[in-house]
């Protein structure tokens, strides 16, 4: 199963290497993985996605709590929380399909935000399901290229993952 | 109203190291470090020259273990640091608070794969507690102090701290922290409440009940409650190797070690009772054996300060995070007394049928018995072993009473661990006797540190089981590779007694079952580092022994077939 962790880390250098190796010492791979500081600089937010084994997923958690520079571990749940991820593509685009690519564009609420002779760079914001949507509808004009940003999550409501 | 003085990196490490009242650092200097070596030249903290930086990391660790206190080490950066790795991984397994400081090339220089430089933080990212790259020495004031404070607190650790050469020569205004800010570290001490109250009625409700001390119970200083609950509940208490110590070994409630080479009597009691009351041990795969066949019928106390180790290999029903010592205090106060009961009379049953056993008439020297004749003979010494036959001997046959007189590398089974790490304990425990039970392979694996021994007049004895094998691995290759003793001979040992008396130790040697006291006696009665070499049955076996793969109530004894 897919689980989403938010981390509160410290905004230090070498902590990132910290909670990537307990991943890959117990042999997870992580899906995508985002990082950028909180409304305290001293404190920089992780959203990492990975799939595993949940007994083993849950002795993670716990040695991720164990690290010095970890101060929050939650394990977010997808039905109480919001989340978004961005990707650029970089679409073939020759005059012939460009209608149609921007018509797709359209639907999916997208914007192209680079127009070259012979491609179109769009940039899309949703959630995982969305953009995937959109990229399999895209695949067979060809992507050139796809940047994705990874997935960032915040709980609903007036709850906060926070330092307690 | 604090007074900042102004002065360098280095005098500032010292100072801090004197703060944080540190007596004693081993260690080996070089170019990187010597801004700090040239401030230690004026100070009264004793440094310990080594031999072998992986002997520093060792001795710091023998010392921790035998006081209590944060063993420091120190080496220079690129192959001094890496030469401390397998020291820190061993401090890491068994839980023991060291503070390792290396030297590092100047920052300006760091990834530029500068003369002896190695990324000594990436390499011990997984094997310590955590770690430190200082860059500003304004900051190293507060790292010292963090450093030792996280080394020594909740589940201790081995904590490493990178300095830089243009950080020990930086000048700075000093002051030392008062306080610690950690946001991310906060181990919990006081076990809940709640949970204690559940884990008393699960007590008071069980038949047959064990206790199963691990190291926690050593790192916490539990053992009076350890005694307190178990003669409160007439229960028998079987430790892990890293427990022994904590329960008295000659105590009727005693069923000594548990697992694979552990009594068969504690391995049948854990198969066979209905609650298992684990304090401070990590159901290790030495203890468990195979998992599906371990206590069947049990449920589970788990009580430990780390909450990874719960439910990690055997699932804990109540578990209850915290120091154990606490939470033993609070758990007795919900219990009343139990008499002895149907299940105190099979554990005695079991202990009667059931004792350790070696052949006791042989013409030959047996390990067992220079064992039993070191206790005869020093029944209060410090023990440290090495690993492999002469550890398990060391476990079964010395009794031990109190806590923090084993020293051994349980986790990590670290060969060369015993010599120095019975160094370092011989240094925080001048008063006591400290003997290291060696095998003749792991004491070649750091015998460099005999002139530490000698020159610094650390007058350790080492008892040498020398039955000219790797035995433990013989041992496995024997029962289980049809004695193909493949790469395990080592009849071309050096001379031991010749090699002590190189360093200016003294050297016996022992070829008769006649000869062992008298040559513990002269050891003990010498102001010298001492080596006795005995020369021991070579085919000797550790019995019993659960073979790999097999639950722990399959356990075979001396003179049964596998």
């Amino acid at each position: 199963m897919k689980h989403t962790l938010s981390l509160l880390v410290e905004n230090k250098p070498g902590v990132l290497a910290r909670v990537s190796g307990l991943f890959s010492r117990r042999g997870f791979n992580i899906d995508s993985l985002a990082v950028g500081i909180t409304e305290n600089p001293e404190i920089s937010r992780m959203t990492i996605v990975v799939e595993g084994d949940d007994r083993i997923l849950e002795q993670v958690i716990k040695q991720l709590n164990k690290l010095v520079d970890v101060i929050k571990v939650s394990d977010i749940k997808p039905e109480s929380s919001i989340d978004r991820e961005l990707a650029l593509v970089k679409v073939e685009a020759g005059p012939k399909e460009r209608p149609e690519i921007m018509q797709i564009a359209d639907i999916f609420r997208a914007r192209i935000i680079d127009v070259g002779t012979r491609t179109l760079v769009i940039e899309i914001t949703g959630d995982v399901s969305k953009i995937n949507a959109m990229t399999d509808l895209l695949r067979r004009f060809g992507i050139k290229e796809m940047v994705r940003t990874g997935k960032v999550s915040m709980l609903r409501g007036a709850k906060a993952v926070k330092e307690e | 109203m604090s007074k900042k003085q102004k002065m360098s990196g280095a005098e500032a490490f010292v100072e801090c190291l004197h703060k944080e009242h540190v007596e004693v650092i081993f260690g080996i200097p070089g170019g990187a470090l010597l801004p700090i070596y040239d401030e230690l030249y004026d100070s009264d903290i004793r440094h310990i020259l080594v031999r072998h930086e992986q002997a520093a990391a060792h001795a710091a660790d023998g010392y921790a273990r035998a006081t209590g206190r944060v063993g420091v080490c120190m080496a220079t950066s690129g192959p001094g640091a890496t030469n401390l790795v397998t020291g820190l991984a061993n401090a890491y397994m068994d839980s023991v608070p060291i503070v390792a400081f290396t030297g590092q090339v100047p920052t300006s220089m760091i990834g530029n794969d500068a003369f002896q430089e190695a990324n000594i933080t990436g390499i011990t990212l997984p094997i310590t507690k955590h770690n430190y790259l200082v860059k500003d020495a304004r900051t190293l004031p507060d790292i010292i102090k963090e450093a030792l404070y996280i080394a020594s607190t909740g589940r201790p650790g081995p904590v490493l701290v990178d300095l830089p050469k243009d950080v020990q020569t930086e000048e700075i205004e000093f002051e030392y922290p008062k306080n610690i800010k950690l946001r991310g570290y906060k181990p919990t001490s006081k076990g809940h409440p709640l949970q204690i109250k559940r884990a008393a009625k699960a007590i008071m409700e069980a038949e047959r009940p064990i206790i199963y001390a691990g190291g926690g119970v050593v790192i916490s200083g539990a053992h009076a409650e350890l005694l307190a609950l178990a003669e409160t509940l007439m229960a028998p208490v079987t430790t892990t190797l890293l427990g022994i110590g904590t329960f008295p070994s000659v105590h009727p409630l005693s069923l000594g070690m548990v697992g694979m080479h552990g009594t068969k009597y504690a391995n049948y009691a854990m198969t066979e009772s209905d609650l298992i009351i684990a304090i401070g041990a990590r159901f290790d795969d030495r203890v468990t054996g195979r998992l599906d066949g371990f206590a069947p019928n049990a449920k589970v106390i788990h009580i430990d300060i780390d909450p990874a180790e719960i439910s990690k290999n055997v699932a804990a029903h109540i578990p209850i995070v915290g120091d154990a010592k606490n939470i033993l205090k609070e758990l007795i106060k919900e219990l009343k007394r139990k008499p002895k009961s149907k299940w105190s009379e099979k554990i005695e049953k079991w202990k009667k049928e059931f004792p350790l056993e070696y052949d006791r008439k042989s013409k030959e020297i047996k390990p067992q018995y220079v064992v039993e004749q070191i206790y005869d003979l020093c029944p209060d010494a410090i023990i440290a072993t090495e690993v492999g036959q002469n550890q398990m001997w060391a476990a079964q046959y010395f009794k031990f009473t109190k806590p923090r007189t084993f020293i051994t590398s349980g986790g990590l089974g670290t060969m060369g661990y015993g010599f120095p790490a019975a160094i370092g304990a011989k240094v925080g425990c001048p008063d006591k006797t400290v003997i290291d039970i060696a095998g003749d392979g792991s004491f070649l694996m750091n015998s460099q540190e005999l002139a530490t021994a000698v020159i610094n007049d650390i007058p350790v004895k080492v008892a040498i089981l020398n039955n000219k094998f790797l035995g433990m691995v013989r041992q496995w290759q024997e029962l289980f590779y049809d004695r193909r003793y493949s790469a395990t001979r080592l009849d071309t040992s050096p001379d031991f007694p010749k090699l002590a008396e190189a360093y200016g130790a003294l050297g016996i040697e022992v070829t008769k079952p006649g000869d062992v006291r008298s040559a513990i006696k002269e050891a003990l009665a010498s102001d010298k580092p001492v080596v006795i070499d005995f020369q021991i049955t070579p085919e000797e076996n550790v019995f019993p022994m659960v073979p790999a793969g097999a639950a722990i109530n399959e356990i075979i004894d001396y003179g049964e077939k596998i």
